[in-house]
């Protein structure tokens, strides 16, 4: 199966079911140099493809069932198409979950994501205002934390979702030091 | 103002004199049930009309004596139970009969004060003060508070804030201030007249309100659709030469002056380094008279005009001074998006253009209407780089720089390796920027 992704890095492309981990390596912080992207765990896509699973599996039985028993075995057909958009979104989410990366960069983070919607942002570690880690009760049960950065511009859309707990918390100790070293306000 | 209570400072430093409102203050939302009660007789006449019927005399009375008693008690306590004090580097507003609040502004973090007097507290001879912060509510506004001294604690916060040491804050008294610019009523008007909206809205009135006549021959539908379009007519030629009459810009060591209005008066004061943004705009039909409006934001305000009018050269000497350091970039600076993009935005694309400068980046957009954001390196949070299918089919991408103002500005339309560039470049020198620039207390 052909990703399309553009940012296949750092993620061997093995077998498709078992997604490879993210290289566990802390990046040196390094000037101006190219910087050294991070993927996501796979956590994420295992997280996001099961719950596609489960809510598109029953719209599916629903589709299939309903009409099939009321109506005739003919109209049954019609779960075809949650069907196929559950195939798609299998897909896609790997897709997506591949564009996601991260770079801690010597002054800046910058956060790259999207495959046909590409989005990158950069936030100077003194601008930071907030550091937040949240974890749902299903990203929990996955073992899956994210990790949003707030500055003073609402605007600023910066969230790593889906990071391993220890890295999220690591990440946002190593952003708290960096921007208290470089805060620089409004 | 009256009975200043003294509290006992913990830490043993001197004591905190808390003040109160001016006395007139319970009078200001004496108007609301007056106005519910007109509110309600306008829009059900016959109601009205059957509940006036059945009142009683003994009714009416017992109504009044206990409804103005009840309210004037409220008015009396809220009045009674707010205070609010000047520390060393804070204002306290304390407020609440049931639900205490304090809100303890930071002085060092203040973005702008604005003393503003409606037209009824200049009657009474009474001011609001409000300091605007990030996050402030419209509950920290000081309201209301005697004219002279309102003025007399905008001195002296600000020169707290400034870092005056705290015994002398309040002798500095007023900065001086010099007269930078001021709009003529006679240029403010034939530039409302030019603005297109007002002209729109007659001429929808005057083309909608006969068709409405043909087609329903009633008064009433006719009064209904014609008065808010002549309201917004209104609004937007009236209304804004009222509010925009006699502006006056000027410049003190505190900063910014801005002072303006026809009925209600206004004065807002914005401290050095405090600008995030400045847009010039210059509608079509101001273009042969060479005008611009200048607009600025400041974080945590919702004053956002600098200027309404001014000939352009005077409008970017004035954008020289509020941001320092900044020249506005000639119209030959400007980049155009390359051709491709003619497929992203048909006809507009042209209108697009980018200039970097040392201190700046500069982005136009508009064809008709130009529009020209102007945001300092210093005062960028973030970059986000954007890029859509049909974007990158064409090899265009946007360049969105997010300020703390909520004011994004995006370069629009930009070939897409030299967008990847600039993502890098302007991140890079917003981080160097902040270098030089004023520090939060601008005197010390």
């Amino acid at each position: 199966m052909e990703t399309g992704s553009p940012h296949d890095t750092g993620t061997a492309d093995d077998a498709q079911g078992t997604p490879s981990p993210a290289p566990a390596v802390v990046p040196a912080p390094d000037d101006g140099a190219e910087p050294v992207w991070r993927a996501l765990p796979p956590g994420l896509l295992t997280m996001r493809r099961l719950l596609l699973v489960v809510w598109l599996g029953l719209l599916t039985l629903a589709t299939a069932l309903v009409p099939g028993l009321l109506v005739g075995p003919a109209w049954g057909a019609f779960a075809v198409l949650p069907l196929a958009l559950l195939l798609w979104g299998w897909v896609m989410l790997e897709r997506n979950w591949r564009s996601w990366r991260y770079a801690e960069r010597a002054d800046d983070l910058l956060i790259s994501r999207g495959v046909l919607w590409h989005e990158e942002t950069v936030v100077p570690y003194g601008r930071m205002q907030l550091v937040e880690v949240t974890s749902g009760p299903v990203e929990r049960h996955f073992g899956l934390a994210s990790v949003q950065l707030h500055t003073a511009a609402a605007a600023t859309d910066a969230t790593i979702p889906g990071l391993d707990p220890a890295e999220a918390e690591r990440l946002r100790d190593r952003l708290t030091e960096l921007g208290e070293d470089r805060s620089a306000g409004l | 103002m009256s009975a200043p209570g003294v509290q006992e400072d913990v830490t043993g430093r001197p004591p905190v004199i808390e003040r109160r409102l001016h006395p007139v203050t319970p009078l200001r939302r004496a108007w609301a049930p007056v106005a519910v009660l007109m509110g309600w007789a306008v829009h059900d006449p016959d109601g009205a009309q059957r509940q006036l019927t059945r009142l009683t005399t003994t009714t009416l009375l017992v109504g009044l004596g206990v409804l103005i008693p009840a309210a004037a008690l409220y008015g009396f306590l809220s009045w009674w139970f707010t205070h609010f004090a000047v520390t060393d580097s804070e204002l306290r507003v304390r407020t609440g009969l049931l639900f205490r609040r304090t809100a303890h502004i930071r002085l060092e973090r203040i973005q702008a004060i604005d003393v503003t007097q409606p037209l009824l507290a200049r009657v009474a001879g009474v001011a609001k003060l409000r300091l605007d912060v990030i996050g402030a509510d419209k509950k920290d506004e000081l309201a209301f508070l005697g004219a002279g001294e309102a003025r007399a604690l905008r001195a002296e916060l600000l020169a707290r804030a400034a870092g005056f040491a705290p015994e002398t804050a309040h002798e500095v008294g007023e900065a001086p201030s010099r007269q930078m610019l001021r709009v003529p009523p006679g240029v403010l008007a034939v530039s409302l007249l030019l603005t297109a909206a007002t002209w729109v809205w007659l001429l929808v009135a005057a083309v909608a309100l006969p068709l409405l006549w043909t087609a329903t021959h009633s008064l009433w539908t006719v009064l209904a659709a014609g008065i808010p379009m002549l309201g917004a007519a209104g609004a937007s030629s009236v209304g804004r030469f009222v509010a925009e009459y006699d502006w006056t810009l000027g410049e003190s060591p505190d900063g910014l002056r801005i002072d303006h209005g026809l009925l209600d008066r206004a004065q807002e004061t914005v401290p050095p380094g405090r600008v995030q943004t400045v847009r010039l705009v210059e509608p079509l039909l101001w273009r042969r008279r060479g005008w611009v409006r200048v607009e600025l934001d400041v974080a945590g305000s919702s004053n956002s005009l600098l200027l309404p009018v001014a000939p352009r050269a005077m409008a970017e000497s004035v954008v020289a001074r509020v941001l320092p350091g900044v020249t506005v970039p000639p119209p030959e600076a400007f980049s155009r998006p390359p051709r491709g993009a003619r497929w992203c935005v048909p006809v507009w694309w042209r209108g697009h253009g980018l200039a970097v400068t040392d201190a700046v980046f500069a982005s136009r957009r508009g064809l008709l209407r130009r529009g020209l954001s102007l945001v300092p390196h210093a005062k960028v949070q973030s970059v986000r780089l954007a890029q859509g299918p049909w974007q990158r089919a064409h090899g265009v991408a946007d360049v969105h720089v997010d300020t703390g103002a909520n004011a994004t500005v995006t370069a629009r339309l930009r070939p897409a390796g030299e967008a990847a560039a600039l993502l890098h470049a302007q991140a890079e020198r917003s981080r160097t920027g902040r270098r030089d620039a004023l520090p939060d207390r601008w005197m010390a």
